[in-house]
């Protein structure tokens, strides 16, 4: 059980200070074009590199996965919101999910 | 209270979303052994979805103290870009004890809706972070309670909701800005590049997902220099 606090100190502990060090630790303004530009388009990238490939077998089912996705990201294309687009991409794999094991 | 309510309602959706992910994640660790209080109390207090995932893999075996110091930092590096990226965009009085406080809800998803205004708040920033922290927490304390109760399919589908809501904060701003656009392209077939070429498919996605950023980043930031005060994407 101490094994569990002393494991967890490390996972919450590491986690922690490499999220607030430096956002601490840099108080001025990046002036430098590039650096400003790196910085942001870093979201983005973080987002489309933890998206794809893995969500095409999120589900589980390539399809399902694949499909859900699909008509999640038509809707995200005409600027629909995140709750919606998520629940629709839920909704649209579990249909196919569905339909896929009755037939 | 006003800034902290914009932000409340801002980060439903991401609340949302975890609640579906680390339901899945408390399922997971109670398959591994460990019981509900100890799930949950793990979520409240390191709020991270890869790194959770690898730490309770690790915590499985004794004493392997120096792999988890190795594998969070690896997993997690991507934070210390997106904490400085935040420093740029937060107001005059987000400063000492409140970016200390603040900087623990900085995710992947609190921090890419905290990017999407010009000046962050603290007041603002604890409103989009309150329900995320909130549904992380839930989620995991259902899933380790009642997880194996939901229909198999339902919790397959449920897995889509993070990555649905991925989605919803990229395609807007790609479109229209051929920059982000580009860098996300570039982003997603390296990604591909890490998960199918077998050479490199033993690369802990922590790592891959670091490395793909910012290289991404990197060639976006060279071709496509952002001047003066034209960096807002809306």
């Amino acid at each position: 059980m101490t094994d569990f606090f002393i494991y967890l100190l490390i996972l919450a502990g590491s986690t922690y200070l490499i999220r607030a060090i430096p956002f601490v630790a840099i108080k001025r303004n990046i002036t430098n074009v590039y650096v400003r530009s790196f910085l942001s388009y870093i979201p983005y990238a973080v987002l489309v590199a933890m998206t794809v490939p893995s969500a095409f077998y999120a589900t589980g089912n390539l399809a399902s996965s694949v499909i859900g996705l699909f008509v999640g990201g038509v809707f995200a294309f005409r600027d629909k919101g995140l709750t919606f687009v998520a629940v629709v991409s839920c909704g649209v794999a579990l249909l196919v999910d569905l339909i896929l094991t009755l037939i | 209270m006003k800034q902290y309510l914009r932000g409340l309602r801002l980060g439903v959706p991401v609340g949302l979303g975890y609640l579906s992910v680390s339901f899945t994640f408390g399922i997971m660790a109670i398959s591994l052994g460990f019981s509900w209080w100890q799930a949950v109390l793990i979520s409240m207090v390191t709020l991270t979805s890869a790194g959770q995932l690898a730490g309770i893999q690790v915590m499985v075996n004794p004493y392997q103290y120096v792999t988890m110091l190795v594998s969070q930092l690896t997993i997690n590096m991507r934070y210390s870009f997106m904490s400085i990226s935040l420093s740029q965009r937060v107001s005059p009085s987000f400063k000492g004890i409140k970016r200390w406080l603040l900087g623990f809800f900085i995710t992947d998803e609190i921090f890419a809706i905290a990017s999407q205004e010009e000046n962050v708040d603290p007041k603002l920033f604890l409103g989009i972070a309150t329900t995320p922290w909130i549904g992380w927490t839930l989620g995991t304390l259902l899933g380790s309670l009642i997880g194996n109760v939901l229909p198999q399919v339902v919790m397959c589908a449920l897995c889509l909701a993070i990555y649905g809501m991925f989605l919803a904060i990229v395609i807007p701003p790609a479109k229209k800005s051929k920059p982000i656009m580009i860098v996300v392209i570039i982003s997603a077939i390296l990604s591909c590049i890490f998960y199918y070429v077998p050479l490199f498919s033993g690369i802990p996605s922590g790592i891959s997902i670091s490395i793909c950023a910012i290289l991404s980043s990197l060639i976006g930031a060279f071709l496509f220099p952002i001047e003066s005060e034209v960096s807002k994407n809306d």
